[in-house]
């Protein structure tokens, strides 16, 4: 077998060969031990991966050798494999640190069922951001979906609201899927297609009732699953009731996914020449933009740290939006740095309430106080990523404010200019929901009440996870070339399968 | 007891008959309509229907649900492997001509696809005995604690 031809296939097949025999093993420490050796071992691919595009430009790799367009193909190119290092790297940091937060919140004998879930929840999200082919990339997402909703009920060890929150992201991540899939019907009910280029190539031209609907359905069944603002109501639930670990590594994969393949049928699969896409363009400048705002007001006055995380998100995904929107490889790549930059800082912030959960046992912002005196390391954490939130120089959030607001200027309409200041306010807006957090870390230990007990240092293996996370937020941001070189070339590839300039 | 009488022993005449469609579904859908999927279904209704006539712990006694989750696993695995085992000999994932590549009637997509299905059907078969175990078996009370 030649390894470096059949590298393409390996990230997704690793976790998915490994996801039966995690179920087969004893509960407690082996599930997890396998787990962490699979995520490694799929980050180590993803970034050979990611070496042989950059240097040898975009694989084609034909599953059971089925030649495209009838078989399915897996088209890697930069955006792929800069979003499947992403995923893949933040596995590779949250699944060790999951061990004592799973220990602590699922219970003992479903251990085996979680991490079975969680490499499957990895195989399909590596299977969405790797496949060229559009119905794939529907079964990767269910894969992926699928376990999601039972890794989130699993929360429900902790508090039974897991449930209904599961509950809820099933009907509407279901609903989305099949909106979803509704669109690629209509799409291969149009073209008699379903490979992405292909489906590029014989859509040219058509621009008519079927086509429109199909894009509509295809962009509203992302647009759920993305958590696009007026459709983001599962996921603060979600996201706030699901295990601590859990939390950390969808906040940082999952939306970032989801945006990845918007970006690809947006531009890929239709482009420019379908004219219906500049409507759906001014749509996301408009619902980015109020994302940042209504979001981030609604984080502003949460009382549970999760939950004020989670709408951030939802804020954060505006930012996204408002880069795609543009339809300029700067914009598309300001879009695509601040993927990988959110995924960091959501992922550190994330991780770092983990670990308060797991030695106060609650996520109220009442638990953070005194946070400073008892867990210093975890709090610099949270202080260091929470101005990374903010955009604060050297912290990787600086880095796509900066592309964010660059591209935008440059665009250089009206709308956009007015959009380049609503940036700037939103982000006080995200000063005031991480100072609101911070202040009460600053307070002294509280004497009565549930959380006046003392508390054990967090285990080590956490915190050294928290701080890989937290020093990756530092060092992107100050070695800020490597992403924004990939994240350039990977948005012009995007946009250039059109021939000529975007607009 | 003797009102379940009659259903029992159609319960009893019908179960061979239904496990033997459920493999001709699987093993002839090559050829015909079916597959994995739907073999996987069929089979496990035989079960259900038993379950149906003699409870729920009789059916358990048969087919213990301790065993399933390595039904699902095999299933799975034999899936997976299947396509492994393409890399392996040289092709790519799920290539099934390098496992019979002198044949000239297509013997490797002809193995391939019954390993492959094989696999489908017995995952499917103890998924959905898993479910009906499951959801036949909750206690038909909620009690104060699970509030």
């Amino acid at each position: 077998m030649d390894f470096f031809a059949q590298l393409p296939a390996l990230p997704v097949v690793v976790p998915f060969v490994a996801a039966p025999l995690a179920l087969l093993m004893p509960p407690g420490r082996m599930p997890w031990l396998w787990a962490t050796l699979v995520s490694w071992v799929s980050f180590g691919l993803s970034l050979l991966l990611l070496e042989q595009v950059w240097i040898n430009g975009p694989i084609t790799y034909a599953m059971g050798g089925w030649a495209a367009p009838l078989g399915i193909i897996y088209y890697i190119d930069l955006a792929n494999a800069l979003v499947l290092s992403l995923v893949t790297g933040i596995a590779a940091v949250v699944f060790p640190y999951a061990y004592n937060s799973v220990r602590d919140e699922i219970n003992h004998s479903q251990t085996p069922g979680f991490y079975t879930a969680l490499l499957l929840c990895l195989a399909g999200l590596t299977g969405v951001t790797m496949t060229g082919d559009a119905f794939n990339v529907f079964v990767f997402l269910e894969v992926s979906s699928l376990a999601t909703y039972t890794l989130v009920a699993m929360g429900a060890g902790r508090d039974r609201r897991a449930l209904t929150a599961a509950f809820n992201y099933l009907v509407m991540g279901t609903i989305g899927a099949t909106f979803f899939v509704i669109g690629i019907g209509l799409l291969y009910q149009a073209t008699g297609t379903l490979n992405m280029l292909d489906l590029h190539e014989r859509l040219a031209g058509q621009d008519n009732r079927l086509v429109k609907a199909a894009f509509a359905f295809i962009i509203t069944g992302l647009g759920l699953k993305l958590a696009m603002l007026p459709l983001h109501l599962w996921l603060p639930p979600a996201y706030t009731y699901a295990p601590s670990a859990i939390t950390a590594f969808l906040a940082a994969t999952a939306t970032k996914v989801a945006v990845y393949i918007m970006l690809r049928f947006l531009f890929t699969v239709f482009g420019f020449d379908f004219p219906f896409l500049r409507v759906a363009l001014d749509f996301f400048l408009v619902l980015g933009i109020a994302g940042m705002f209504i979001a981030s007001l609604a984080a502003v006055f949460q009382d549970d740290v999760k939950m004020l995380l989670a709408y951030s998100s939802v804020a954060q995904i505006g930012y996204m939006l408002l880069g795609i929107s543009l339809g300029t490889v700067d914009g598309v790549a300001a879009s695509l740095i601040h993927v990988v930059n959110h995924a960091f800082i959501k992922a550190a912030l994330f991780m770092a309430v983990g670990i308060v959960v797991l030695r106060l046992g609650s996520h109220q912002l009442r638990a953070f106080q005194g946070l400073a005196t008892r867990m210093p390391w975890t709090s610099w954490g949270i202080v260091v990523a929470g101005l990374s939130l903010v955009g604060v120089p050297a912290t990787v959030g600086f880095v796509s404010k900066y592309a964010l607001l660059s591209a935008v200027f440059a665009k250089g309409g009206t709308m956009e200019i007015i959009a380049g200041f609503l940036i700037l306010a939103s982000s006080l807006l995200a000063v005031v929901y991480m100072m609101r957090i911070i202040k009460v870390m600053l307070e002294p230990v509280p004497t009565e009440g549930p959380f006046a007990r003392n508390i054990a240092a967090p285990p080590l293996m956490m915190r050294l996870m928290l701080w890989i996370m937290v020093g990756a937020n530092i060092y992107f941001g100050l070695q800020a070339q490597p992403v924004i070189a990939i994240a350039q070339k990977a948005a012009a590839t995007l946009l250039g399968v059109d021939s000529g300039e975007a607009f | 007891m003797m009102g379940h009488l009659i259903l029992r022993v159609v319960i009893k005449l019908l179960f061979a008959p239904i496990l033997l469609f459920g493999l001709y579904v699987q093993f002839h859908g090559d050829y015909g309509p079916g597959g994995g999927f739907q073999a996987g279904v069929i089979f496990a209704s035989a079960f259900i229907l038993f379950a149906l006539g003699f409870g729920i712990k009789e059916t358990q006694k048969r087919l213990p649900p301790t065993v399933l989750p390595f039904f699902m696993v095999f299933g799975l695995l034999l899936y997976a492997l299947t396509g492994v085992l393409g890399l392996f000999m040289g092709g790519n994932f799920l290539d099934y001509y390098v496992l019979a590549p002198d044949s000239h009637h297509n013997a490797g997509q002809h193995i391939g696809i019954l390993l492959v299905e094989f696999g489908v059907g017995v995952a499917v078969f103890s998924a959905m005995m898993t479910i009906f175990y499951f959801f036949a078996g909750r206690e038909p009370e909620i009690h104060d604690a699970d509030w």
